[in-house]
């Protein structure tokens, strides 16, 4: 299980490469199911110049960690890699991925939209949208609250 | 001495990211009080409470919750994240 908390890009290749695999001297063969999603800046209006990605380091890991910890534990994943991004962002640029790793597909996508609803509405990061006219703090959405009511 | 951490917009209204604050409060809810109480940027700040969310030691929590044996408390809008 490894999380990050990064300004850098990521490589999503690099990422995914041997992931949930093991190691080359301490293969891993009960994994039959890598899903990944990876979450990019999107601009609808045309206008967003950047979007400012603020976040409370401490908090972030360790809500993060425990997240992906009840994402294991209900789904037996063999693994999980989280990568968020802070700072600033241009539309196009990667935000973020998770990646989980188990014996069947259904878990591994089960758990992907699991880290992904929680990761949106319980992991303390902020996004603020900059234009040219000005910016503005991204409300949150009810139906993101709602959606973890399902789990 | 408590830390008082904000983030996002509410950091933008009350003009600092932390601060140690000298408090006698019991809860959450009385710090907020006392706080707005002090200056018009913490009440501008604090003047909807269901638009705000709040994290004692990185743990989110609850306005009612008691301060005894905490030493960091942060307020931020609904988080964004993902």
């Amino acid at each position: 299980m490894s999380v990050s908390v990064q300004q850098a890009a990521f490589d999503l290749g690099q990422e995914l490469a041997g992931f949930g695999q093991g190691q080359d001297d301490n293969p891993r063969r009960n994994i039959g199911a890598v899903v990944s999603f990876t979450g990019f800046v999107r601009d609808d209006s045309g206008a967003l110049d950047h979007m400012l990605i603020e976040h409370y380091p401490g908090m972030t890991e360790r809500a993060i960690g425990q997240i992906v910890d009840e994402a294991v534990q209900r789904w037996s994943l063999g693994d999980v890699r989280v990568i968020h991004r802070y700072g600033v962002l241009k539309p196009g640029d990667q935000i973020m991925m998770v990646a989980t790793a188990a014996r069947h597909r259904v878990a591994a996508f089960e758990a992907a939209e699991f880290l992904m609803d929680y990761l949106k509405s319980r992991a303390p990061f902020w996004k603020k949208e900059v234009n040219a006219d000005g910016s503005e703090w991204v409300a949150a959405k009810d139906e993101d609250e709602d959606a973890l009511r399902r789990w | 001495m408590i830390d008082v951490m904000y983030f996002a917009w509410v950091r933008e209204r009350i003009g600092v990211p932390k601060e140690q604050i000298e408090t006698s409060a019991t809860t959450v809810a009385d710090l907020v009080e006392e706080l707005r109480a002090r200056e018009p940027r913490y009440e501008a700040a604090f003047a909807d409470l269901s638009a705000l969310r709040v994290a004692l030691d990185q743990d989110l929590s609850e306005f009612n919750a008691p301060l005894a044996g905490v030493s960091e408390v942060a307020f931020f809008p609904p988080m964004t994240g993902g």
